[in-house]
């Protein structure tokens, strides 16, 4: 299971947290900053695990953007750096050659189709083409809904 | 009342805040319009204001307040369209972590039947990943109604959930059972993954669901499944880098090894299709790679053929050779879970494991350290040492405490001579002294005593060793002790290992003193040199009346442990003088605790101090007296040596031919013993041979165990235990229960067998046995039968209850076969 997803910049700036365990905001915060001190003082050449705590860390770096996963002991660790970059895959469908920017102004979409891939720490689809039509569905009755009240949702 | 700005506004706008006090006023400003914007009731813009909550949410600014509002939102009124929905559930997720819940409950229970299904989707989503065990118990009912629906979309998700609410709520898992009857007979490729990850967590949880889905032939679907994936043509929606689906295929597979481990059938059923993805997975690519991974820890848990086994192995040791640190990674992990039971196997990959100790990354290092560890033997001791050394060396300090103890560990095993093993303990010393474990330095010390021809050697070393510098604390420590025992062979040169260096009494004592001034020295490690110098005494001969000073300065020591160890030594030299040389004399040798070889850790009376070995009391002294009365009634004889159950045991507890009119009586098949010599002088054989330590452990397993003794209450039963390296031995534990309703006190358990077996009784836990079963006392006795008799053995046993002392005598006579054949 995977416990949490972090997306962060080089600089450490927070742009995307989904947890899969409940744990109090102080707590939380207090682990964000502790793992982006971790990650970003790796170097090049390292693996891309670190053992933290009873957890492994798995990480990878898109361009400018950290992806960063948690996960349990028994997971497999080769696996999960697929699913990460299944779900860059996905954001890259649905925006277009995604970039960090895309995630920044459109956070809320990213948490969506991070939601149509990964439920409780679990993959639910493992096709590319559903996902992202889950997505664009939605999209589209919340298009005809703001077409109907004549201004955007958001 | 202007409309409140969109959230792209809002995003662009903090952005371009210079400093953090800018963008804190920014967000300021938003809040107070956003709670106005709320105050209003106007529902035109919530969605536009909740969204902007979440986006504060992530920068890290509190945006709770809005929590009451998205509440009262979503209760009061049914979203007729996703774009409210989507946000206001991902607010849920995000911000009302410690809401009460009590509100959502009604709303998710109306969603779940919601029409849209995105809604719906939404809810199981929400639920599925942060669903308080109150509202899983709650709504479990609904999800399990979706798990059966015909929508793929929602069954996926419904599925999920259904594994959330069995990790909050594990009774629930039963209501989930019949569900899962179709779940992988569909085609749709989420519905099979989410419904794998459900069995999975059915079967880890419950070893009832585990054989139930054993029964129904789980095992080949899921083979067949797997099958199809691999064979079947290109997929492209499925397909990443030319496999088909490699997320379904790896979850698959671990199912499959939670159904295989320890069971021969499901086991076999698995092996070809194993072997099948193990020869024909592409490995240019990640994916390629953790299917075989996921394959290699499968093959490897459950009983597979050797074949299969070795294929695996192989993989391992290619992904060693991988260029990818992450290859490499998941490969030394893995051996490392299986160096046990293939020890051969991977004995062969030693070379390149050892290489991958110079590797940069941490966590490899790691990895190769503790996989060299578990591959040193005898035959190659001297060419990992040399290595591992090396890494002492040159690895960060967060690794050398580790790699120290385990050097120490395995050149105690290993050592091919006594130099040798003198030596890496100096260099392990002299590399990381100040990293070494508190608890190394008796050991060593003990090992040091032992090694009699080699004292001369040693102590030369650890001289020159310290002359140099003395403030790694391990190695002072050391060096202080055996200068202070062997100090005399260091001044006259008799070391025949290497040249002997030319030291004068008062040399040595310059450098216990400067240990003694040295601000770097330890408290503990001044004691070590003041009591050093006292010893040198004795064995010295110009230079008494200098230690005498030094000794008497330091009675005035601000350190209390100092100051008492001197003051004490004082009073040696003037009122015991006469009892200074028998006192600071050479210790005698420790007998070792930890015995050589890699199966034997002994436990006498299961404490493992040297000292209860060295004396052996005469056997008419110590028993406690009632007990030993007791005994001797049982055992009928007046001269033997009782069996009390905390006596030192260098001679087996019983001596032989007096033994017991009691059991002479009992019918023993076979020979006679015809008044056997008393087995007084026997080496302590019960104090080897007995593995306890589970890493090496060949213990037989699956001894039934019995009740030996049920009577008012008191229940008392053996369990089995047998070592293959020393068939003769049997270890029985006794677990002793009461189901009254009051505790039994002072329980005392005694034991005795005829004469052909010997016996030895260890500590038991407690005297006390607390009432309704509510706990136990356990005492291993170890048996020995060299004539593999049929076990017998009588047992007293003595307690108060309610107020009274009971007693009872008892035979136990129904010893399963396999505990001495």
């Amino acid at each position: 299971q995977i416990h949490f997803i972090l997306l962060f910049s080089r600089q450490g700036k927070l742009r995307l947290q989904k947890w899969y365990t409940t744990l109090p905001d102080k707590e939380k915060k207090k682990i964000i900053r502790e793992i982006v001190q971790i990650i970003l003082s790796r170097h090049q050449k390292t693996s891309s695990f670190v053992d933290w705590k009873d957890l492994k860390l798995v990480y990878k770096r898109y361009a400018s953007l950290y992806f960063c996963c948690a996960i349990e002991d028994q997971d497999n660790e080769l696996l999960t750096l697929e699913v990460v970059h299944r779900y860059v895959e996905l954001l890259d469908r649905y925006f277009g050659n995604v970039c960090e920017l895309d995630i920044i102004f459109n956070f809320e979409k990213a948490y969506f189709i991070l939601d149509e891939f990964i439920i409780g720490g679990e993959v639910q689809e493992t096709s590319k083409k559903s996902a992202v039509k889950a997505i664009e569905d939605s999209d589209m009755l919340q298009e005809t809904v703001e077409e109907y009240m004549n201004k955007p949702a958001f | 009342m202007p409309a409140p700005i969109r959230l792209r506004e809002l995003i662009r706008t903090i952005r371009t805040a210079r400093t953090q006090a800018e963008e804190r006023e920014m967000i300021q400003k938003e809040c107070a319009a956003i709670r106005s914007s709320f105050r209003e009731e106007d529902n035109t813009y919530r969605c536009r204001n909740v969204a902007k909550l979440l986006y504060m949410h992530m920068l890290g600014y509190p945006a709770h307040f809005g929590q009451l509002r998205i509440c009262r939102v979503l209760l009061g009124q049914e979203c007729s369209c996703s774009d409210d929905c989507r946000c206001l559930f991902l607010c849920v997720q995000v911000l009302c972590v410690h809401t009460d819940w009590v509100f959502f409950f009604v709303l998710f229970y109306s969603d779940l039947n919601h029409s849209t299904q995105y809604v719906q989707g939404l809810a199981l989503c929400t639920l599925g990943c942060m669903g308080s065990s109150e509202m899983c118990r709650d709504l479990a009912g609904e999800v399990e109604k979706l798990l059966k629906t015909s929508n793929s979309y929602l069954r996926k998700k419904a599925a999920l959930c259904a594994v959330h609410v069995i990790r909050k709520v594990p009774e629930l898992m039963e209501m989930f059972l019949p569900a899962t009857k179709n779940l992988l007979n569909e085609k749709n490729h989420g519905v099979l993954h989410t419904s794998v990850v459900l069995l999975t967590e059915m079967c880890e949880r419950s070893p009832d669901m585990l054989a139930h889905f054993r029964k129904v032939s789980l095992v080949p679907q899921l083979v067949r499944i797997l099958k199809n994936l691999i064979m079947s043509g290109y997929s492209p929606e499925h397909d990443v880098s030319g496999i088909s689906d490699p997320f379904l295929q790896v979850r698959i597979l671990r199912l499959l090894r939670i159904l295989g481990r320890n069971d021969d059938d499901s086991s076999e059923a698995m092996n070809d299709i194993l072997a099948q993805v193990a020869t024909n997975t592409e490995t240019s690519k990640n994916v390629g790679n953790a299917i075989l991974y996921e394959t290699v820890l499968t093959i490897m848990d459950i009983k597979s053929e050797s074949g299969l086994r070795v294929l695996a192995i192989n993989i391992l040791g290619r992904f060693l050779l991988n260029n990818d640190k992450n290859i490499r990674y998941v490969a030394l992990t893995s051996l490392l879970k299986t160096v046990q039971t293939d020890h051969n196997a991977v004995q062969r990959h030693r070379s390149t494991i050892v290489d991958c100790l110079k590797d940069l990354d941490v966590s490899i290092k790691r990895r190769a350290m503790e996989l060299s560890f578990a591959l040193v033997n005898g035959n190659n001791v001297r060419g990992m040492m040399k290595e591992l050394l090396y890494f002492l060396d040159s690895c960060e300090p967060e690794f050398k405490a580790d790699c120290a103890s385990g050097i120490f560990l395995a050149a105690e095993k290993y050592a091919p001579s006594k130099r040798w093993h003198i030596d890496t303990i100096m260099r392990v010393l002299t590399t990381a002294g100040s990293y070494v474990r508190d608890d190394a330095v008796p050991n060593l010390i003990q090992l040091i005593t032992n090694s009699v021809e080699m004292h001369a050697y040693t102590v030369q070393r650890l001289y020159k060793a310290i002359l140099g510098d003395y403030s790694q604390q391990p190695l002072v420590q050391v060096a202080s002790w055996c200068i202070g025992e062997y100090g005399d062979l260091l001044v006259s040169g008799q070391c025949e290992e290497e040249e002997p260096i030319q030291v004068t009494e008062d040399e040595v004592l310059d450098i216990l003193e400067s240990v003694l001034i040295s601000n770097m020295s330890a408290s503990v490690t001044r004691g070590y040199a003041l009591t050093a110098i006292m010893k040198l005494s004795t064995r010295f001969t110009c230079t008494v009346n200098r230690i005498k000073k030094v000794v008497s300065i330091y009675g005035s020591s601000i350190d209390v442990e100092l100051q008492q160890r001197a003051v004490e030594y004082n009073a040696l030299f003037k009122k015991y003088d006469h009892m200074r040389p028998a006192l600071l004399e050479r210790m005698p040798v420790m007998e070792k605790v930890t015995t050589n070889g890699p199966t034997e850790i002994v436990q006498t009376n299961g404490e493992t101090e040297p000292a209860v070995l060295e004396t052996k009391p005469p056997p008419s002294a110590l028993p406690p007296a009632g007990q030993a009365n007791d005994l001797l009634d049982l055992l009928g004889g007046s001269d033997i040596t009782p069996v009390i159950p905390t006596a030192p045991t260098s001679k087996p507890a019983f001596a032989g031919g007096e033994l017991l009119d009691l059991l002479g009586d009992l019918n023993l098949t076979g020979s006679p013993v015809s008044a056997p010599a008393p087995q007084i002088a026997q080496p302590p054989f019960l104090l080897d041979g007995l593995p306890a330590q589970p890493l090496f452990n060949d213990i037989a397993a699956g001894i039934p165990s019995i009740t030996a003794y049920n009577k008012n209450g008191l229940k008392i039963d053996f369990t089995f235990e047998r070592s293959n390296t020393n068939p003769s031995v049997t270890v029985i534990t006794i677990q002793a229960s009461n189901s009254t309703e009051q505790d039994m006190t002072d329980f005392v358990f005694q034991a005795a067998v005829p004469k052909t077996f010997q016996l030895q009784l260890l500590s038991p836990s407690s005297s006390v046995i607390p009432a309704f079963n509510s706990g136990t006392i356990t005492q291993v006795i170890k048996v020995l039968n060299p004539q593999k008799q049929q076990l017998r053995m009588r047992i007293k046993l003595t307690y108060n209850h309610k107020g009274s002392a009971m007693q009872d005598l008892a035979e136990v006579n129904n010893f399963p076969p396999q505990s001495w054949q």
